[in-house]
């Protein structure tokens, strides 16, 4: 289908942008890269007043090294975040997920901002900013505030972010050195979104596994981190009966959909091989950092 | 401001100025305002790559963009690649290899294949395909298409060396 009318306003600055929203009263919506947006729009599943659209806003696209943490813009593309030699380098397994982003064409022109604000529960960036505990600086008319990513998604496709507030800046702590990772996915296709996807870190301290984090997406309305499995395994040594334990947990915990790719049945059992193999995957690379 | 908006935009080298209302999509504009009907409109929400063309280099779904935002911007569609007499490369290779059956999706899988050797111009089978996996096919089961991509890199490969040599 065609989308339905509406105002189009290209803003020029962050302020611009969070004015127009306050100024289209809870009507307004705005456009980064479109590739959910427009969609939607193609659907009629949202009739805005007012597309706001920021892609002309100078310096909203960046990967900085700010010492403890890599701060990215809003308007970063996922192919930005793929090629990134500071992302590879500190946040292996955001390099990782990003290669199961969908398609070429849509990671050209897809953004960081777009894809945590639309909040698909089977999308890599928000299970990612769930698992690498980011924080979410956000503005407003009102000012600006910063939420963590584990208090930000609140549904399939909702968030905290109120109809007048903007996502500006997504902050994630660099991995300390050492850190075991690991990022498992089945799709249908290549570039699908995702059955079922496990993320992991964590460290080997002293033949124990430690600070220990599990993203799962897919699964379940939102993106979620498994925190039963992460107690079960955290001070554990690494042993088939501890992942056993986790992995049973984690098949516990979720309550995936049926839906015409795949039951729920068969999404719960997806969840816990995955979370399998990327623990195998994680204490393997941790431990041979220990041992570097 | 449903009004329609007067944007400058570059396809295929010709420079149009246009007036567009903000809801109409890129693939729109290209085959109803421009009548450039290569680039085909399938499923409308950015899953077929049936309408994909390149905006500034780039690969991406004309179904996902509005007009309007391209004020400024240079496209390149499947009529800027090559002609029925001077095929490009990509498109000689999918004639040879009979990579195509109906044609619908050809437009997006040759503009795809553009950017795709652009990025990996050493791309193996298996990125070939992970490469095209958001093109669908319904005629061919896509294996002529792999075999023309990678016919297709390999000759454009030769043509860099040449160049390089001369």
């Amino acid at each position: 289908m065609k989308p339905p009318p509406f105002d189009y306003f290209a803003a020029d600055s962050i302020e611009a942008a969070v004015q127009a929203l306050a100024d289209a009263g809870g009507d307004g919506k705005i456009i980064a890269g479109g590739q959910s947006l427009m969609p939607m729009l193609n659907f009629r599943l949202l009739r805005p007043s007012v597309l706001i659209d920021i892609n002309r806003i100078p310096d909203l696209a960046y990967v900085r090294d700010d010492g403890e943490c890599i701060r990215i813009g809003p308007l970063t593309r996922h192919r930005t975040l793929e090629t990134s030699s500071l992302v590879a380098e500190q946040l292996p397994v955001l390099h990782e997920a990003m290669g199961y982003v969908a398609h070429l064409a849509i990671r050209n022109r897809g953004t960081i901002g777009g894809s945590l604000s639309h909040a698909d529960p089977a999308a890599e960036l928000p299970m990612m900013s769930l698992l690498l505990d980011a924080r979410l600086e956000i503005q407003s008319l009102s000012g600006r505030r910063t939420i963590d990513a584990r208090d930000f998604f609140l549904g399939a496709l909702t968030t905290d972010l109120d109809e007048g507030e903007m996502l500006v800046e997504v902050r994630l702590t660099k991995l300390r050195k050492g850190t075991g990772w690991a990022f498992e996915e089945v799709a249908r296709r290549s570039g699908d979104f995702a059955l079922a996807s496990v993320g992991i870190t964590l460290s080997h301290d002293d033949g124990k596994i430690s600070n220990v984090r599990i993203g799962l997406m897919g699964v379940g309305e939102t993106p979620m981190r498994a925190t039963d499995a992460e107690s079960l395994l955290a001070g554990q040594p690494f042993s088939e009966t501890v992942v056993t334990a986790a992995v049973d947990s984690i098949r516990r915990t979720v309550e995936p959909n049926t839906d015409l790719h795949a039951s729920s049945d068969y999404r719960r059992h997806l969840v816990g091989v995955l979370a399998e193999q990327a623990l195998s995957k994680a204490w393997q690379r941790a431990t041979q950092a220990a041992h570097d | 401001m449903t009004e329609p908006v007067v944007i400058r935009i570059t396809v295929n080298g010709v420079e149009y100025e246009k007036s567009v209302e903000p809801r109409l999509l890129l693939s729109d504009f290209l085959r109803n305002d421009l009548g450039l009907t290569g680039t085909h409109v399938g499923c409308e929400h950015g899953v077929c790559g049936a309408c994909t063309v390149l905006v500034n280099g780039e690969s991406a779904r004309s179904c996902l963009f509005l007009a309007v935002q391209l004020d400024g911007a240079q496209v390149e569609t499947v009529e800027g690649l090559g002609t029925a007499h001077a095929m490009h490369p990509i498109q000689q290779a999918f004639h040879e290899c009979h990579a195509l059956q109906c044609g619908f999706c050809t437009p997006g899988m040759l503009i795809t294949t553009v950017d795709l050797l652009k990025k990996f111009p050493e791309a193996d089978d298996e990125q070939i395909r992970e490469g095209l996996s958001g093109n669908l096919c319904r005629c061919t089961g896509y294996q002529n298409i792999v075999r023309a991509v990678r016919m297709a890199a390999d000759e454009l490969k030769a043509r860099e060396v040449k160049e390089a040599a001369s």
